[in-house]
């Protein structure tokens, strides 16, 4: 894979991991044209196009795109599962999640990613271990952002919860 | 301000100058907050400061502070550190290096995640420099019975390979059990490593030959196994995995007998027992698929496999129809009868709704033209030329003449495909003023045709050339009114001259339209009465701008004049053209020896040019030469080792000859290319070079 982006139905990027050197501007400049070719696409057409040299999957997840690029020769079915695989990982860390979790935990969105996929290319296959891994690592974090990402967790549960009543 | 707090802040931004004030007031606020060296709040600050480049604000100041946080003791701090240093930095800085140390520290860091944060830093953004000092701290990570380390070291081999190729060696003493650890992580990505070596070296490719029962082992192993919860992903046992295995296999099995039979009852098994309901077990055998395809399988699997693509075209999910047109494309060359089987689902996805499969259709519907079919896919594909989106015209319209051309037609397909005539491309217009010369008994309705499209609109340029050849040579055939096809028109001499003449005079035609346009008046002076008229426009273009036309219209003009008894004869009506395409392997080559003046009169300098016209790129062309001992050869690099298909290009190569005895020049060549993905060998000798080139 040489890159994942994922944004919004507006195409407000929110998470972007690039595995191969791009200087800022050329990477911007990739993200503006793919977000626009993918935001054109109708429903009715397939997850896969190619572009440049590249061929793109993607696939739509309530509110938000997840896009990868990858090479000629990586079958793209599979990558259709990895994506999967990583929406599964973040419902299951965040519980039931949505584009604003994604949104106010980008950094953990990123530390999820980083331990499923590593250089662009899966690290474990097994979901148990990944989601392990990043409670662990989480238990490791120092007490005082710890805590306030608690208070905050909590107090986004209640009005959520608030808000269904 | 927390970083939740920010975000929060600045969505509630209600124009994008809202937000930009927010964001310059915190940009300054951590400004200073970085400039106090506070180490508290550095990796909330730089935490805020990633998010406001997501937003794409300019973040090039956090990046020393990435260093710093990657520097301290908490791990919380390395965390954002390392997010930041992959978001931030990347090689072209030389900031990123002074990383370097900090990897390599962390990377003997007592606590694994930490270690792991080093590894997926290095893996995903180190750079060849750092790749260079820290491969053999990845090298020792390779070897450690910690599974969490030794699957992230693997991708980070694998990531410092692409960067130094060189360094590959020294891994390869850790891959050594790789293969036989039951961790599916470590598995996963040991096999990632290993087809990442054997893709970039041919030795190791034949060093890890031998791992191919191992890998059927543990494919066997996943197929059968029963439930595994961890790894299972719709009743399939780690897809994942199998998937690279096989891709590992096919790597392995390409080119060698041996190998492809150990593989064999394996592809088999996984081709007719996955569960092809979902998109995974689709996703494994389309792997499969391709390694059927790719390596020396026996026929009765690949059968197998061009029959599962078959399935897939009927799929209702349209990611599998397109991943099988694609797949069916890259086969069609090598297993040309089976796809055949699949012809009529190929056409029915003419008109699918998605553009990717719609193009793949064609292109696969025109690689499956044949003899036989031609009547049927002629008719098809031209329904599809009248209902496709215009960026597909071009390219059908010429697909359509091509196979018209190579097959044959019958009158009423041509009649059909005259009117597609307006959407060819440039190249294709010899190509079709070929296949209207040779259909002589179409000629008048044709030229009909074409001159009512001229009438209607001239902007088209190759269809404007054909047009107005067409109407120069037949021109007779269309004041006459012998059209039988259709309704011939009326239309006189003048009412013919005055089209082209217009089209010479038009700011939509280029000067290659223009050209075709004078000679197609000045072949009318043989067809029609008015001569007179026709002797004018020649004179007046004798004083035009355009080089081109001018000596047109003089030598025109000295037609008239000094030879005009030669005119009927050089204007009369063009005889059926020789086919310039030829299948054979025989005929590819066209060795054009030119011998130039140069300083030493012992050395020839001799150009080759090697073009094809088959149907498939020629690759890895080498040119060999060989000659006798008393002459020294030199080969120059040629311009490139592909010789494109179809006359599309050439290649040519420069050949210094030393011949001081000045013998008759003569040398033996040996051709070796690759073509539909087999080796051919072409020896010959050539000896007819023009005395001047030795003497």
């Amino acid at each position: 894979m040489q890159f994942m982006l994922l944004f919004s139905r507006q195409g407000k990027l929110r998470l972007q991991k690039w595995y191969v050197p791009l200087s800022d501007k050329e990477k911007k400049k990739i993200t503006r044209e793919l977000v626009q070719t993918v935001l054109a696409r109708k429903p009715k057409m397939c997850s896969f196009l190619e572009w440049r040299d590249l061929k793109v999957v993607y696939k739509r997840y309530a509110s938000l795109y997840f896009c990868c690029a990858i090479e000629e020769q990586d079958n793209e079915l599979i990558t259709l599962e990895i994506i999967h695989r990583y929406v599964e990982l973040l419902d299951k860390y965040f519980g039931s999640v949505c584009e604003l979790d994604i949104i106010f935990n980008f950094e953990k969105a990123y530390f999820i990613l980083d331990e499923f996929l590593l250089g662009g290319e899966a690290q474990e296959t097994s979901k148990k271990t990944v989601l392990k891994a990043i409670e662990q690592a989480d238990l490791l974090q120092e007490v005082r952002p710890h805590v306030v990402t608690l208070h905050f967790n909590s107090a986004l549960f209640l009005i959520r919860l608030l808000r269904l009543n | 301000m927390l970083l939740r707090e920010l975000i929060r802040t600045i969505r509630t931004a209600r124009t994008q100058a809202e937000e930009r004030e927010m964001i310059q007031k915190e940009c300054a606020a951590i400004r200073s907050s970085f400039r106090e060296e506070d180490n508290t709040y550095r990796c909330r600050n730089v935490a805020k400061l990633l998010y406001m480049h997501m937003l794409g604000y300019p973040a090039h100041f956090g990046q020393l502070e990435c260093l710093k946080l990657i520097a301290s003791q908490k791990f919380t701090d390395k965390r954002i550190g390392y997010l930041g240093a992959m978001l931030l930095l990347d090689e072209r800085q030389d900031v990123h290096l002074l990383m370097t140390n900090c990897i390599k520290n962390d990377l003997n860091h007592s606590t694994q995640y930490v270690q792991g944060l080093a590894l997926c830093t290095l893996g995903c953004m180190g750079s060849s420099e750092m790749c260079r000092d820290l491969a053999g701290e990845v090298e020792k990570l390779l070897k450690t019975s910690n599974s969490y380390l030794r699957k992230k070291a693997a991708l980070c081999a694998v990531h410092v390979i692409r960067k130094v190729p060189e360094l590959m060696e020294m891994f390869l003493p850790a891959t050594k059990n790789l293969l036989s650890e039951k961790n599916h992580g470590v598995l996963h990505t040991s096999v990632v490593l290993l087809t990442e070596m054997c893709e970039r070296s041919p030795d190791m490719l034949a060093h890890f030959r031998k791992l191919v029962p191992q890998l059927v082992r543990i494919l066997k192993n996943l197929i059968m196994s029963g439930y595994s919860p961890e790894h299972d992903v719709s009743g399939i046992s780690d897809p994942f995995l199998q998937v690279r295995i096989l891709r590992l296999l096919r790597i392995l099995g390409k080119s060698d007998d041996d190998s492809s039979e150990a593989m064999n009852d394996i592809l088999a098994q996984v081709a007719t027992n996955t569960e092809t309901s979902k998109n995974v077990g689709n996703a494994i055998l389309y792997e499969t698929v391709l390694t059927i395809m790719d390596i020396k399988s026996e026929s009765g699997l690949r059968v197998l496999a061009i029959n599962i693509l078959g399935r897939f075209l009927l799929n209702n999910d349209k990611n599998i129809r397109y991943v099988a047109l694609t797949s069916l494309l890259k086969t069609v060359q090598t297993d040309h009868n089976a796809v055949q089987r699949h012809r009529s689902t190929i056409v029915d996805c003419l008109k699918d709704l998605d553009v990717s499969i719609k193009r793949r259709a064609m292109e696969l519907s025109f690689a499956l033209v044949n003899g036989n079919n031609i009547r049927g896919m002629m008719k098809e594909l031209l329904y599809f030329l009248d209902s496709c989106d215009p960026e597909f015209k071009a390219d059908c319209a010429s697909g359509v003449f091509l196979a018209a051309e190579k097959y044959g037609t019958d009158r009423q397909t041509s009649l059909h495909i005259t009117p597609a005539g307006s959407y060819v491309r440039d190249d294709s217009v010899p190509n079709l003023i070929q296949l209207i010369t040779n259909s002589v008994e179409m000629h008048a309705y044709t030229v009909q045709r074409l001159y009512k499209a001229l009438l209607d609109d001239i902007s088209q340029q190759p269809l404007v050339q054909v047009a107005s050849w067409c109407t120069g040579e037949y021109g007779d055939l269309l004041v006459s009114g012998q059209c039988e096809e259709e309704e011939p028109i009326q239309v006189t001499e003048d009412e013919v001259l005055d089209v082209l003449e217009g089209l010479l005079v038009s700011n939509l035609s280029t000067p290659v339209t223009r050209g075709y346009s004078l000679t197609a008046i000045m072949k009318l002076s043989t067809r029609f009465s008015s001569v007179n008229r026709i002797k004018k426009v020649v004179l007046i273009y004798g004083s035009s701008i355009d080089v081109e036309l001018q000596q047109r219209a003089v030598e025109y003009n000295a037609l008239f004049k000094k030879y005009d008894h030669m005119r009927p004869a050089l204007l009369e009506r063009m005889p059926i053209m020789e086919k310039t395409a030829a299948n054979g392997p025989t005929e590819i080559v066209q060795t054009n020896g030119e011998t130039e003046a140069n300083p030493n009169p012992n050395i020839a300098i001799i150009t080759i040019h090697a073009s094809n016209a088959t149907e498939a790129d020629m690759t890895d062309f080498v040119f060999q030469a060989a000659v006798p001992k008393t002459f020294q050869l030199q080969l120059l690099s040629p311009s490139s080792n592909v010789v494109p298909a179809l006359n599309q290009g050439t290649v040519t190569q420069v050949i210094r000859v030393l011949n001081p005895q000045k013998v008759s020049l003569s040398f033996t060549n040996c051709l070796t290319y690759t073509l539909k993905g087999s080796p051919v060998q072409d020896l010959a000798e050539v000896n007819n070079f023009p005395p001047q080139s030795w003497q």
